[in-house]
């Protein structure tokens, strides 16, 4: 028989959904061992991994949803593409989402979703991102007139349409680095988020290296057990993140900023790095979990979407997505044992939890009486985040989740919470509860 | 839908300084003046930072920041402390304001002045104190944010180092020239050395107002701050606070040596330099500009020549030829007639930028436009601008595809200027609804139709208006010269009909002539001035009569236009005339832009209304233009002949035929060239003063507005009342009887003309 530690946030008449698995590739920066793959190898890793380490029957998977965010054209269903090369059963359909960096917390909840209301049992749900290649397409006059020519019938038509062709055809169209509603790169909004709220250019280095420092003792120490090897055709398995580097302050504070020049604060160190790599979890009702005989990690609970101000806010999901979870829970931050942030950049953590600690923020912006309170570092990314452990975008989300149910487990708490924020001024989290030891 | 399309902006692309000096003269609300409150440092401030000295600059009696006597007594103390103090080795200048940095010198401050001497001085005194600036042992940086215009860009370009935010409200200028003056504290000897002569000529000739990112490419600052959202304070606030930090942290650069003060120069700026070291280019440009100039203000403009002297003065002869040069220039231009009428005009168009009516108690959130030829859509244009949800309704599919293509053009324009951007355009036409029926107009708190001419059609669309409206929806009519009153008959409620006369191109043209009948409310009144305001509109508010107050001083001057053509003389030399005079653009020209039809059915209409006054050339004469197809611009023949892509343009040589048809004989006697430019002003002019008689016009200030924004009457002339007053009401009145003899009513001067004629000391404008 099962008893929750204290109170439960389990609804009655709602199944409880738990996370039964949750695994990921090694996370390496982009163009390092992985640069020769394509994103849907990453993605089949992780599927694959997670059926390997749950010994989970294929034919019991009632639905696979996958997120992504820079689509390869070729896989534009990547989770389908991946589901089938990694052997899951062609009965069981799959489908795509996209949510900027909370892409496969999308995928999450929309799992979540299909449990609870009784439409599946199990559903597999991930995320990949593939920085070591990208679209760059042909500019927009080049794909007219190859087009064009492909519909010309007539020799002399499609000579006077190659006539046509000139320098400016061959331009290269890059992928968007910009927000498309204010042209402004993110970190550049970053960078203004900082300064707005005071972060200073010390402060946002001292976060990078402690995030740094953490990952890597989480890696010597063994806890980030959420990882699968991941064999490279025709070069070694990795089974190792790449990008955690502690480095010094003094080294770090000799970085140039990357975006606002040359008065900015934030630089290539206190930003997350482009990165490879893929994400799953299992995620199934409770009573059938416990009936195949699987012992869940946690209860997935309430969470909540939010968007705001891209331009000025692009950033701030946290600030306003924490406040409204925890209320839809009756919790208070107090409740909360472990907190996984996504860590964009030091200096967008560290305004919203400065955005969290002020009364002027919540009164003026958020429309609330008071402050929420900002989370105690002691609880908050202790093995590292996405500064250290990398940032491959849609893979993040399972990434936060699978390492705070680890992290209850490991510290003994109750209540864990994530919070990530999202390209469009988008946001997210979501309350994760130990399951009975 | 009839327009009366008076015109600046219709010239084409040239640009055209009296053209621009209007455009911009209305972009210029920044600068305002303030009462001197003497008191102990009221309006500058500092701190010591360190060893950084932050100059707070604030105006407590106003909402901007202008150079007064008292603020330059205040910073030349300040700036005393400073270069005093061995612990201070460097200082930031900086406002407090919001959306200012320093908006001008005060313009009260050169009114006051009696004489050309009294200015000489106050610049001199100007230069001396900028001067002292420029050579400061101690590093002064500028930080700018908002408006950094006149005597405030002429401070930051003194300074050592100018930082700037990228405010859209931040802005450089020396718009001096609008004014007919000149930058009189140094500018005119630092701007070219800093950006080049072709750069300096542009800005101190046109006035027009330059974003900070234009200016870091130009030169004249040397970094760019963002500015910040929302944090742990106002955003206003922290981006002022953060501008603060980097210029402290660029002051201590300068002083360590880590931030060089001269800039690495690019290899076309060498290029430039090296060619502007040869006398014989630097002439050349002179006499380029020169030229340029004379041709645009056909020597009407004394400021533009005077700065090109002064510029020339400098870099010639030296600095202090070049400083004496200014400071006497400036005294005499502050003297000159032209500039009071300028000064008149800014003063006059920022009073037409209030709403005298007070909060309408319901604002127009909802407003739907009915008729989407080129009015409807030019109205919608400017309102989803502004954020108004707009409801654009025609009869027909294919006149609102036309319309609302026209409406995307106008933002697609902006685009390719980027003034805004793409994703800002798309938001924009997302508050504008394109439509055929009535559905949704019971949400509409306005609706303004601009449909066809035509007092039936008036009537009906009125009537199916208000069956679909809530009772306290408003309806106004953009209409040229129905009698709103005749509109309104067809109400069932009065008082909440108002006449809206917009001018085309509505996106260009910044006047809104608002027409209220005995019935209107003053709430109908105030919520239509409120539209226009949020519009981007200068509005005149006037009494109901045939032709309001513009088309009725156009109507007269129009009908002398054609007798003069009907006299022999050719369109080409009637234009000349006109535009020698000051008009932007020339009579005959500017028939064909109102289109023909439309000269021809408002002088039917009016001469009905007013009789033998508004006579004078045959209105068969238009007719018969009218029957053969000669309708103006829009019918590619008029007085002209216009051919799509060709700027140049000829005179429709079938207009010669009909000509001779009704040629008349000129009277020698009042045939002269001044004569023919007299015999249109003056019709003009005392038809504006008979508004004004008959209380259809509420003051002399708004004639002054309606008649230049609106018609273009000369803007060196400062309007037909300060017209009047410059020239002498006598003499106007002398030369008005002269015509009198010969043509009879239509030159009798009106009795309060008369009034003034009698007695000099009776002035429109104090």
């Amino acid at each position: 028989a099962l008893k929750p530690l204290g109170k439960t946030l389990s609804k009655p008449g709602v199944r409880n959904v738990v996370l039964v698995e949750g695994v990921r590739t090694p996370f390496l920066q982009a163009g390092t061992t992985y640069a020769d793959l394509m994103a849907h190898d990453l993605a089949r890793g992780a599927l694959q991994g997670l059926l390997n380490r749950t010994a989970f029957p294929k034919e019991a998977v009632d639905y696979i949803v996958y997120g992504t965010v820079i689509q390869e054209v070729k896989t534009s269903n990547v989770a389908r593409e991946a589901a089938l090369g990694a052997g899951f059963s062609d009965k069981t359909p799959a489908h795509t989402v996209t949510m900027a960096c909370i892409s496969s917390n999308q995928a999450m909840t929309t799992a979540v979703g299909l449990v609870a209301s009784g439409q599946c049992d199990a559903v597999v749900a991930g995320g990949v991102e593939f920085m070591s290649d990208v679209p760059i397409r042909h500019s927009r006059k080049m794909r007219k007139m190859m087009l064009s020519l492909n519909r010309a019938r007539t020799l002399g038509a499609r000579l006077s349409l190659l006539g046509s062709l000139r320098l400016s055809h061959l331009v290269p169209e890059l992928p968007a680095v910009s927000e498309f509603s204010t042209a402004e790169m993110m970190g550049h909004s970053a960078d203004r988020l900082a300064a707005a709220f005071g972060i200073s250019r010390l402060d946002q280095d001292e976060f990078a290296l402690r995030s740094h420092v953490l990952a890597k003792k989480a890696q010597d120490e063994g806890l980030l057990t959420d990882i699968v090897d991941f064999k490279v055709p025709g070069k070694d398995i990795v089974s190792k993140d790449n990008g955690i580097r502690p480095s010094t302050m003094e080294q770090m504070s000799k970085l140039k900023p990357a975006f606002i020049k040359p008065h900015g604060t934030v630089t290539a160190a206190n930003s997350s790095y482009l990165t490879d790599g893929a994400s799953a979890v299992l995620i199934m009702s409770e009573e059938k979990a416990l009936a195949m005989g699987y012992k869940p990690k946690a209860y997935l609970r309430d969470f909540v979407y939010v968007s705001q101000d891209p331009k000025d806010q692009l950033l701030l999901g946290p600030t306003y997505a924490i406040p409204k979870v925890l209320e839809r829970s009756g919790l208070t931050l107090a409740d909360i044992d472990a907190f996984e942030f996504h860590e964009a950049f030091a200096g967008q953590v560290l305004a919203n939890l400065t955005a969290m600690e002020s009364d002027w923020f919540a009164q003026n912006c958020m429309g609330r009486k008071a402050k929420v309170g900002a989370p105690p570092m002691e609880k908050f990314n202790l093995w590292g985040g996405s500064l250290s452990l990398g940032h491959p975008f849609a893979a993040t989300g399972c990434r936060l989740v699978t390492m705070v149910a680890h992290r209850l487990k490991k510290e003994g708490g109750q209540y864990g919470l994530v919070a990530a924020c999202a390209a469009g001024g988008q946001g997210h989290a979501m309350l994760v509860e130990a399951c009975p030891q | 839908m009839v327009v009366i399309q008076a015109l600046f902006a219709i010239t084409g692309d040239t640009c055209c300084y009296t053209v621009s000096l209007y455009s911009v003269l209305l972009n210029m609300s920044e600068i305002t003046w303030n009462f001197n409150v003497y008191s102990a440092r009221t309006h500058v401030n500092y701190e010591i930072k360190g060893d950084v000295a932050v100059i707070r600059i604030n105006d407590p009696t106003s909402k901007v920041n202008t150079l007064s006597v008292h603020m330059q007594k205040e910073m030349t103390e300040i700036m005393d402390e400073i270069w005093a103090n061995n612990a201070i080795t460097s200082a930031v200048l900086i406002s407090s304001k919001p959306g200012c940095f320093i908006a001008g010198a005060d313009i009260n401050m050169i009114q006051a002045c009696k004489s050309t001497e009294e200015v000489t001085n106050l610049s001199q005194e100007g230069q001396k104190m900028f001067e002292k600036i420029e050579k400061s042992p101690k590093p002064v940086i500028a930080a700018i944010n908002g408006s950094c215009l006149g005597g405030g860009l002429e401070l930051a370009i003194a300074c050592q180092y100018r930082v700037a935010t990228k405010n859209k409200k931040t802005v450089l200028g020396t718009p001096e020239v609008l004014l007919g003056l000149l930058p009189g504290a140094g500018g005119t000897q630092r701007l070219p050395k800093m950006i080049g002569l072709p750069g300096a000529f542009d800005m101190m000739l046109t006035g027009r107002n330059i974003r900070s990112d234009k200016a870091k490419k130009m030169g004249l600052v040397h970094q760019l701050v963002d500015t910040l959202g929302p944090g742990l304070k106002s955003p206003e606030e922290r981006t002022i606070e953060y501008l603060e930090e980097i210029a402290v942290d660029c002051a201590r650069g300068i002083v360590n040596k880590k931030i060089p003060l001269a800039k690495e120069k690019s290899m076309m700026q060498k290029i430039q330099d090296y060619i502007m070291s040869y006398p014989f280019v630097r002439n050349q440009i002179y006499s380029t500009v020169q030229k340029k100039v004379m041709k645009q203000t056909k020597g009407l403009y004394p400021a533009p020549l005077k700065i090109i002297e002064c510029v020339k003065a400098g870099m010639e002869q030296g600095l202090d030829a070049g400083y004496l040069a200014e400071s006497q220039n400036f005294g005499k231009l502050a003297m000159t007639s032209e500039s009071r009428a300028l000064i008149g005009l800014y003063h006059g168009q920022v009073a037409c930028k209030k709403n005298r009516f007070g909060v309408p108690k319901k604002d127009v959130k909802t407003l739907a436009i009915l008729g989407a030829g080129l009015m409807g859509a030019g109205i919608a244009q400017v309102s989803v601008d502004k954020g108004i949800n707009t409801i654009l309704k025609d009869t027909t599919l294919e006149g609102l595809n036309r319309g609302q293509q026209q409406v995307y053009k106008g933002l697609n324009d902006k685009t390719k200027k980027k003034s805004i951007t793409s994703f800002e355009r798309d938001s924009t036409l997302s508050s504008l609804t394109g439509q055929l029926d009535y559905s949704g107009f019971q949400k509409a708190d306005m609706v303004i139709e601009a449909v066809f001419e035509d007092i039936a059609i008036k009537h009906k669309v009125l009537r199916e208006v208000e069956a679909v409206t809530s009772p306290e929806c408003i309806f106004a009519s953009n209409t040229s010269a129905l009698p709103i009153k005749d509109i309104a008959a067809a109400s069932t409620r009065p008082e909440k009909v108002v006449g809206m006369h917009y001018f085309s191109p509505v996106d260009k043209m910044q006047l809104l002539e608002i027409i209220t009948t005995d019935k209107t409310s003053k709430d109908t009144t105030a919520s239509a001035v409120a539209v226009g305001l949020k519009q981007g509109k200068i509005i005149i508010v006037v009494g109901d009569g045939p032709g309001f107050y513009t088309t009725r001083c156009l109507a007269p001057m129009l009908a002398e236009a054609v007798r003069v053509l009907q006299e022999g003389v050719d369109p080409k030399k009637l234009d000349s005339l006109t535009t020698g005079f000051g008009f932007p653009v020339g009579a005959a020209t500017l028939a064909d832009e109102v289109g023909i039809d439309v000269a021809a059915h408002v002088a039917e209409d009016l001469g009905k209304a007013f009789g033998s006054r508004f006579g004078g050339g045959d209105p068969e004469l238009l007719k018969t233009m009218v029957e053969k197809g000669f309708k103006g611009r829009k019918s590619g023949k008029g007085c002209y002949l216009y051919q799509p892509g060709l700027k140049h343009k000829d005179v429709n040589p079938e207009l010669e035929e009909i000509l001779e048809l009704y040629k008349m004989t000129p009277n020698p006697a009042v045939s002269s060239d001044s004569d023919v430019q007299y015999r249109l002003v003056s019709r003009f002019v005392n038809e504006a003063v008979l508004c004004l008689q008959e209380g259809i016009l509420a003051n002399p200030v708004e004639g002054d507005i309606g008649a230049v924004f609106g018609l273009g009457f000369p803007p060196c002339l400062g309007g037909p009342f300060r017209f009047v007053d410059t020239f002498g009401a006598d003499k106007l009145v002398e030369k008005m009887r002269r015509f009198e003899e010969v043509y009879g009513n239509q030159f009798t001067p009106c009795s309060l003309l008369l009034d003034h004629a009698k007695d000099p000391s009776k002035k429109f404008h104090k």
